[in-house]
């Protein structure tokens, strides 16, 4: 439990539903402080009261647990090396992966628990072959089956998702019909663990000696010309346009995105939109969350509020190639490729290479 | 995992707090509808303060103090930052040369956090005097800090039981050892009055902290027994009503229940002391017998009767409070909490032990409702719940 309404009215609908639930809010960071200040995130010392709150209305023990190691290993330490790396990682498919799903649940399994019920929005099911199915949720706008594509079939077959089949609006009507007072709190956004949104000023406070360089030169794709300096490639991610603080606009007056990032020189590449054009992704790092596909025709979603592209998909030797039938924009090593059959998620991977060529 | 409810709760925390005695809900309630502020010169306030000057010479005659050596105040946690703040201020203003003060590093957080705020802030330079790995105050130590210089140390807190693991200190030799300097001993006895013996005058401390609720008496109510002579500067400033060291309008209904309990709870301290500990000794050797590898922290003779204190090798506490929670049974971790996020013990630490062994421990601490009953329950239960909490933290 948050504090957040989600995993509030998911705690009051697992209860009703006649589950014995208790709620436990982790505590992801010791010095609470240190992460997250004000009403925008995960784990303050005011979500930790509200959660308690929630759980007191809906008449559940309510306990914290301190997962703040593992979650610095696990997460927050990927998280730097991702970005030292010139990578983009998702840390809260890392998270649930690691955390939410597999510390937390583990320890709720040897503690006589059966399964981790949380407030994401995602659909579980049966499926024909005997399997716990994930589908997307109810509510497109709020689907959440990217951030648990990682999740597999053991870590499915302990999970609860009361929320997936009902919309944001309903959650927060129910809640205020429940007597939760984070009826009306505002959503989460950003990462949990960057207090002000601000990505690159926390790498750069926290990276410290690890940063692969401190600045480097901004080049034109094109010409190789050097169009200015920056501070840090870890400030920056493929296809991304703002902050690049260019002097001289380009030669057709169009707006220039990020290429690519070189940690070990420092250089950062820039040029014009359809050069962030990508029709093939080799992947690493897959997860299933059933059976494991050969080849699959389906969708590929790149980004957690991204679209979906139609898709090739083909598996072997621990690698995945996607085969992208609508090209996408801007796509980065480190981001992960959710791999949907219809509205069924199969699995996941870590986006390793991505190029434009057609096989 | 069974959450239903419990229709009698085992209650193992009295440490923590203990159910209000009858007699103090009687004296609470008897003056909850009557008006009259005790400071009100007109025959309302005339008999307010009556009520309030009794309960002082109530909680003095209790304690052996004079009435006038009692400041009420709004519980342990003011006391303590009273005496330590306030004795501190007191000092230096008369030598600016005391700039030391001397704590256990096993005090209760509403000691050590004024003092270590002292440090940080007021200029103070805080020695921790350390305790042996049964938790009593090292004395050579303590000498040994006060002799590298006597005339810079402004105060001495030692505390007259720890709260966790329920060590008595040796506060005779604590106050021999200050007094042959001059120096003034505060001592935090919240845990101790009613369950052990005390005689503040005997005992030659300066000032003793006590809290209503840990002895049968209300929240929110507790006070500083401080020796006539010893200069305190004022923490909260107002119409002085308490020896113009605290003020604030005086509760009288609070300080009518808060008296009547440390009445009863002195009074009966001695049966109460053979009758607790009996039933802790039984609940330390029914544990023991079910999980044989725990291990008993604190001083096995200098201990409050009612404190049991043990660490379950391979388990996490926090894994086992919960699991005892859900089979009704309710005890502490006796760690500090930030945010919910549990700390291992400082207390423990001290005592020399790994932060793992700090982590793996439970209080269970007994009072004036506990039975035969409530020692039964932990014992059929401790065993299933160490097991089921060493399968978690594997």
């Amino acid at each position: 439990m948050s504090g957040g309404v989600d995993s509030a009215v998911a705690a009051a609908r697992a209860a009703e539903a006649g589950h014995d639930v208790t709620g436990i809010h982790l505590a992801l960071s010791r010095n609470p402080a240190s992460y997250r200040s004000g009403a925008r995130g995960c784990c303050t010392i005011e979500d930790s009261n509200d959660a308690r709150r929630a759980a007191d209305v809906i008449g559940i023990p309510f306990y914290v647990w301190d997962l703040s190691e593992r979650f610095h290993e696990d997460v927050v330490e990927d998280f730097m090396d991702e970005y030292a790396a010139g990578r983009t990682p998702n840390p809260c498919l890392r998270c649930n992966e690691k955390i939410k799903f597999a510390a937390v649940l583990d320890r709720a399994l040897a503690l006589g628990f059966d399964a981790v019920a949380t407030g994401h929005y995602a659909q579980l099911r049966p499926g024909a072959d005997g399997l716990i199915e994930m589908h997307r949720a109810v509510d497109h706008g709020k689907d959440q089956s990217y951030v648990l594509g990682v999740l597999d079939q053991h870590q499915l077959a302990h999970s609860l998702f009361p929320l997936g089949d009902t919309t944001k609006d309903v959650v927060r009507q129910e809640a205020a019909a429940r007597g939760l007072l984070v009826a009306d709190k505002p959503d989460s956004h950003d990462i949990c663990f960057v207090a002000d949104g601000d990505n690159a000023g926390w790498l750069r406070e926290k990276l410290g000696d690890r940063a692969p360089n401190h600045g480097g030169a901004i080049v034109d794709d094109a010409t190789g010309e050097e169009l200015g300096r920056h501070t840090g490639t870890y400030g920056f991610t493929i296809g991304q346009r703002k902050g690049l603080r260019i002097g001289t606009p380009a030669a057709d007056g169009k707006p220039r995105f990020v290429l690519d990032i070189e940690p070990v020189t420092g250089t950062v590449t820039v040029g014009p939109h359809e050069r962030l054009a990508v029709s093939r992704l080799s992947a690493i790092k897959p997860r299933w969350c059933g059976t494991v596909p050969r080849r699959l025709e389906g969708t590929v979603q790149l980004r957690a509020h991204g679209g979906e592209h139609r898709a090739v998909v083909a598996t072997g030797d621990g690698a995945v190639e996607i085969e992208l039938l609508d090209p996408a924009y801007g796509i980065a090593p480190g981001q992960a490729a959710v791999i949907y059959d219809g509205s069924r998620v199969v699995g996941s991977a870590t986006i390793a290479s991505t190029s434009t060529g057609t096989s | 995992m069974s959450h239903s409810a419990h229709e009698s709760v085992v209650y193992l925390d009295h440490a923590a707090t203990t159910p209000m005695v009858p007699a103090a809900v009687e004296a609470l309630t008897a003056h909850l509808l009557d008006v009259g502020n005790p400071s009100s010169l007109h025959a309302s306030g005339r008999r307010a303060r009556r009520v309030v000057e009794e309960s002082r010479e109530t909680i003095a005659q209790a304690l052996n103090c004079r009435p006038g050596e009692v400041v009420f105040t709004a519980g342990g946690t003011e006391a303590d930052n009273l005496a330590l703040k306030g004795i501190y201020w007191a000092r230096q203003a008369a030598d600016p040369r005391r700039t030391r003060i001397l704590v256990t590093a096993i005090e209760h957080h509403a000691v050590l956090d004024p003092v270590f705020w002292l440090g940080e802030d007021e200029g103070a330079h805080v020695d921790l005097v350390p305790v042996d790995r049964d938790g009593r105050v090292d004395v050579d130590a303590l000498r040994a800090l006060i002799e590298q210089d006597p005339d810079t140390v402004a105060l001495l807190s030692v505390m007259w039981a720890n709260n966790e693991v329920g060590t008595v200190q040796p506060i005779d030799e604590v106050v021999a050892l200050a007094s042959s300097h001059g120096i003034p001993v505060h001592t935090d006895a919240v845990q101790a009055v009613g369950t052990v013996p005390i005689d503040f005058a005997a005992s030659g401390v300066d000032a003793l902290t006590l809290t209503g609720h840990k002895l049968g008496g209300p929240y929110g109510v507790g006070a500083l027994v401080v020796r006539r002579e010893l200069e305190v500067t004022a923490l909260v400033h107002g119409g002085g009503q308490e020896r113009d060291i605290r003020s604030g309008t005086i509760d009288t209904p609070a300080i009518a229940g808060f008296a009547a309990a440390v009445e009863l709870a002195v009074k009966h301290q001695a049966e109460h002391a053979t009758r607790v500990s009996a039933l802790r000794d039984r609940l330390v050797a029914g544990v023991l017998a079910a999980v044989p590898d725990a291990v008993v922290n604190g001083d096995l003779t200098h201990r409050l009767p009612g404190n049991a204190h043990l660490s379950f090798p391979g388990c996490e506490g926090d894994s086992l409070l919960m699991l005892l929670d859900a089979r009704g049974i309710e005890c502490s971790t006796g760690s500090a909490c930030s945010a919910g996020v549990p700390q291992p013990s400082h207390v423990l630490l001290a005592m020399g032990r790994a932060d793992d062994e700090a982590r793996s421990s439970l209080r269970f601490s007994l009072g004036h409702t506990s039975t035969e009953a409530d020692v039964q329950a932990l014992v059929e239960a401790i065993g299933p719940c160490v097991e089921r909490a060493r399968a978690a933290s594997r």
